[in-house]
């Protein structure tokens, strides 16, 4: 039988309670329990195979590039904790269709409960274990949804976040220990890491791995000190803490104990933490059980103290000890899960769950107080039920450890301390609500439940006392299979019998029982101490924290994110300095052997021009027209620069942009302030000053340390192919429209939408108009210069033949589509500014959005080309023609892909500076649209 | 030579760094130019400096590096369109803000610093 369905059912199972709702309440009812009645029987299939210890795989590829893959994984570990799942999930099932109340959304209710289930076995039958972690946190969002079922109740909102606040906090702990655990083991399949104990254990990350693990499981399994979630889960209905927080998910992290016990165990801080913690837990929450006076709450501390007495079993280096843990699982599960419901029953049938008020209701409900007597006593450990057994086993095994030395006498005494408390809450318990004289202002009358109601109680009590007589009968086999996956096969000789003669654990026994029916006379002594002491409301106390971690954190933020750009960007370049600086730091030397070129005087000239003019920029930084001119010479200097060092064509672009770049500035200039007033403090400019020298030091180094180290590259690929492949002799150009056209497809479309938003800033601004330059003169009345004009006039066919030449020859000699455009876009501006707009809007009216538009569509339209000849995209192809007169002539279409660029460029160009030059004139950009 | 260069990059980084690092809006595109002349020699640069390389095929054995050229070549006119978009956003912010201060409004006096303004 295929074991997934075990997982898929349950998951599917989801959707039922939802298709259902229409239904009567008892058939939601049935219909939802047929999935998870299915997987049951599915996982009894199994039983035979399992308990001859075989392990069930199944396994499905899922994202194999993060180690993450589907596994189902049967083993008696999973097996027994499927089947607490599934049979005491069909019994809460049952139980909830009595619970519920009419205005209560039952589909919702259910469809929560099967989500939870879903993801509770996803957990157990998990053979990854990030797939593990995916499931963990998904018992963690169902079992919020589930707290918070009656979401109009202030505590059920504040307890569900709660429980989500820590066992999710838990849930990244242990996400981090998986992904560290996966690393040292090389393998994120259970499978795997459970055979590499040894190594993990050796690895120097082993405490770190081991704290974060348990930090997830302590949390989930509400251990101390993190155990104050779980009371204030409370708020949810009952059959939601008989499951989850009784039964289930609180052994979830107990599970994870188990699972890795082979893995992780074995080491003195493994049992150290684990069985210190568990004793605290153990002796907490028996403690103050004994106090509480709600019903709910009295049971919610026990299962503290029942979860520490599990999670100290397997803190105890001893196989025996693991056994007994496992034991207790089965037995705490029945016992406590029918004590909830029990108390479920009180509560739907009396109205109140307050001790002090619930007396006397045996009259009431005898068969219920029947019921819940005989729990209960399992629970304190009174013979022949349950109870009795695991606890004796656990007895045994605190007087044979020896963890902390001569001190070890210690633990079983503590044990026993904690057995009195446990017997005396349980007698509380039963006391207090079935006898103790008559019930105080009830709202309703108490009476027994509806017949259905009670079965799944009467069921796990049966169970309780079955075990209690016949265990090896019952659970042997269950029990067996379950420890040694535990133990990882080695599993120690034991016996399941009631009778082990007179003996140490015996006398432990009957300690507690008499010391704890004691206590219970007593009890007036100690509630009075009790009520001495401050009381601790652990929900506001943790609601605060949770307000000043809040606070901090937006305090934290607001500083971080001042609104302030120059901090940002000292940040940022502190950054910067720090992470480009240290790995210098740690080189040998700067410099990597290769012969340098012997500086001549023009280009040393150059440098010193470029070094000069980029000083006054900054100098003058505030005579922002002074600033503008020095910094053209910069550009001029680095386009020298690129001619100089063979790079024809990069020249040729700096060159055209540098004029573009000019006129632009200038032009904002026209409406920004033309000089920067004094502001920053001295010690701020000292600060930048610094900064930016770091930076600099830092750049220039690496561009050092680069240009003299030994040259390798892949360009030889492009050097040998441009001819044969892709036509054209001038490598750049050929590199930019063929090999990587595709990018360079991408750059165009940037530049249009630059463009673009430019020109919708650009729209509807207000207008400023300044009456004269930053000096204070007037600005000249001879708007358009004849001399300008005319030159610029007769120079525009010049131009654009030049721009056409080099477009053309391009692909073979330095030029191209940008440089191109380039040539034609400042031609055309050079129109605007000698002539005006008028002028030119009467002789070429374009929009130049349309023209950026095309130049896209063009090189868009060249690349889907290739797909005609069923080429990959961008494909390019070139021939050879003979055409008289001219001889022979290549076709390439990348000349029609450069075309685009060509087009785009001239477009975006434009629709830039001449929107910006259109601000005065009545030609601005405006919004046609209707607004 | 590569001394020099590498010095040229580091000083155009340093100026435009600082020009960046200041409070008004047109400064701050100024050092941005700048930055983006150190940024584009830089990458130039990777291709390791050649006084007589070739860039057309078939004129001599020894390649000028067309990859960095060709890189470089977009990300100027790249830049070019970012320099425009930013300077356009600065006007634009003056004309709707009433100051050209990068926060978009002047920052309090020291002593008596506001609470940022959700």
């Amino acid at each position: 039988m295929n074991v997934l369905w075990i997982l898929l059912l349950p998951m599917l199972g989801t959707l039922v309670p939802l298709l259902l709702a229409k239904q009567s309440r008892s058939r939601n009812a049935w219909g939802t329990a047929a999935a998870p009645a299915l997987a049951l029987a599915i996982l009894l299939s199994t039983t035979q195979s399992v308990f001859s210890g075989e392990v069930l795989l199944q396994q499905w590829q899922w994202i194999p590039l993060l180690g993450l893959d589907l596994t189902i994984r049967l083993d008696g570990l999973a097996y027994l904790f499927s089947l607490l799942i599934l049979a005491i999930g069909l019994l809460i099932i049952l139980y909830a269709r009595y619970y519920l109340s009419e205005q209560d959304s039952m589909p919702r209710f259910y469809s929560f409960l099967m989500l939870f289930m879903t993801a509770m076995l996803g957990i157990v039958l998990s053979g990854n274990i990030l797939q593990i972690w995916l499931f963990w946190e998904l018992t963690s969002i169902s079992s919020f949804l589930l707290i918070s079922f009656w979401w109009h109740k202030s505590e059920a909102r504040r307890g569900a976040r709660m429980a989500l606040t820590i066992t999710g906090g838990g849930g990244l702990c242990l996400l981090a220990a998986f992904l560290l655990l996966g690393n040292i083991a090389g393998s994120y399949q259970l499978a795997d890491i459970l055979e590499q104990g040894a190594l993990i254990q050796q690895h120097s990350l082993y405490p770190l791995l081991l704290v974060l693990f348990l930090l997830g499981c302590f949390t989930k399994s509400a251990q101390f000190p993190f155990h104050f979630w779980l009371p204030n889960a409370m708020a949810a209905p009952t059959p939601v803490s008989a499951y989850l927080h009784s039964a289930t998910m609180v052994k979830a992290g107990i599970f994870l104990l188990a699972r890795f016990y082979p893995a992780l165990s074995g080491t003195e801080l493994w049992f150290l933490l684990v069985s210190l913690t568990g004793l605290t837990t153990l002796l907490v929450g028996a403690y103050l059980a004994l106090f509480k006076h709600d019903l709910k709450g009295l049971l919610a501390y026990s299962t503290i103290s029942h979860l520490g007495l599990i999670t100290l079993l397997f803190g105890l280096n001893a196989p025996l000890a693991a056994v007994a843990g496992v034991f207790h699982i089965i037995n705490h599960a029945t016992f406590k899960a029918s004590l909830f419901m029990a108390a479920g029953i009180i509560d739907h049938e009396s109205g109140s769950r307050d001790m002090r008020r619930l007396n006397g209701l045996w009259q009431f409900m005898p068969i219920t107080a029947t019921l819940m007597m005989v729990a209960a006593a399992a629970m304190a450990g009174v013979p022949l039920l349950n109870g009795f057994l695991s606890k004796e086993m656990f007895f045994a095994e605190t007087l044979q450890q020896h963890l902390l030395g001569a001190l070890s006498w210690i633990i079983p005494l503590l044990a026993t301390v904690a057995a009195v408390f446990s017997v005396a809450y349980s007698l509380r318990l039963i006391h207090d609500v079935f006898f103790n004289g008559q019930p105080k202002g009830l709202t309703k009358t108490p009476h027994e439940p509806p017949r259905y109601m009670r079965l799944p109680v009467e069921v796990l009590v049966v169970l309780c006392i079955l075990v209690g007589i016949a265990p090896a009968m019952l659970v042997g086999g269950l029990l067996n299979s379950a420890a040694s996956a535990v133990l990882a096969g080695n599993l120690p000789e034991y016996s399941l019998a009631i009778w082990h003669g007179f003996n140490l654990p015996l006398l432990m026994s009957a300690i507690a029982l008499a010391g704890g029916v004691l206590m219970y006379v007593k009890r007036k002594q100690l509630f009075d101490f009790q009520s001495a002491l401050p009381g601790v409301d652990t929900l506001n106390i943790f609601e605060q924290l949770m307000k000043q971690l809040t606070r901090s954190a937006e305090k934290l933020y607001n500083w971080i994110d001042n609104g302030s750009l120059q901090r940002y960007m000292a940040l940022l370049l502190t950054a910067f300095v720090i992470l480009a600086g240290l790995p210098l730091i740690q080189m040998d030397a700067l410099g990597g052997g290769r012969a340098e070129i012997p500086i001549d005087a023009v280009n040393a000239t150059g440098a010193a021009m470029l070094l000069i003019s980029a000083f006054a920029t900054v100098v003058w930084h505030r005579k922002r027209v002074v600033a503008l001119l020095m910094i053209s010479v910069v550009g001029l200097m680095v386009s020298i620069a690129f001619t100089r060092f063979s790079a024809p064509d990069l020249a040729l672009t700096q060159l055209s942009v540098e004029v573009v770049t000019i006129i632009l500035l200038m032009l904002a200039l026209f409406f920004l302030p033309h000089k920067t007033p004094k502001q920053s403090e001295p010690s701020k400019v000292v600060r930048d000053l610094g900064l930016a020298s770091l930076v600099g030091i830092i750049v220039g180094s690496l561009s050092y340390a680069i240009m003299t180290r030994p040259f390798t590259t892949i360009s030889d690929f492009f050097i040998a192919n441009a001819k044969t492949g892709g036509g054209g002799t001038n490598v750049v150009n050929v590199i930019l429209v063929d090999f990587r056209g595709f990018d360079t497809l991408g750059e165009i479309a940037v530049l249009g939408i630059a463009a673009l938003g430019i020109f919708k800033l650009l729209t509807r601004i207000p207008v400023f108009k300044p009456s004269s330059d930053g000096e204070g003169r007037p600005w000249a009345r001879e708007r358009h210069p004849l001399l300008l004009a005319t030159v610029a006039q007769s120079i525009l066919p010049l131009a654009l033949m030049v721009s056409i030449y080099i477009f053309f020859r391009g692909h073979n000699l330095p030029g191209g589509g940008f440089i191109a455009g380039l040539i034609t876009a400042v031609a055309i501006i050079l129109l605007y500014i000698s002539q005006g707009v008028d002028w030119v809007k009467a002789r070429m009216n374009i929009e130049y959005q349309r023209v950026v538009a095309v130049g896209l569509l063009i090189a868009f339209m060249t690349g889907l080309a290739s797909w005609l000849f069923g080429r990959p995209y961008l494909t390019s192809w070139f021939d050879y023609f003979q055409l008289p007169l001219f001889g022979e002539i290549e076709l390439a279409s990348a000349i029609a892909f450069d075309l685009g660029v060509y087009v785009t460029v001239v477009g975006a160009t434009l629709l830039i500076l001449a929107s910006l030059g259109k601000m005065t004139t009545s030609y601005r950009p405006t919004h046609k649209e209707q607004l | 030579m590569e001394t020099l260069f590498a010095l040229c990059i580091g000083f155009l980084t340093a100026c435009g760094v600082f020009l960046m690092l200041r409070g008004r809006t047109f400064p701050v595109v100024v050092g941005l130019t700048m930055l983006s002349y150190a940024v584009n020699l830089f990458i130039f640069a990777s291709g390791r400096l050649n006084l007589k390389g070739a860039v057309v095929l078939g004129t001599s054995d020894n390649y000028a590096d067309p990859l960095p050229q060709a890189l470089v070549l977009t990300a100027i006119v790249i830049g070019f369109a970012m320099t425009a978009f930013l300077v356009i956003l600065a006007i634009r912010a003056r004309a709707d803000l009433g100051n050209d201060h990068v926060d978009g409004s002047m920052p309090a006096p020291r002593h008596a610093k506001r609470e940022r303004t959700k």
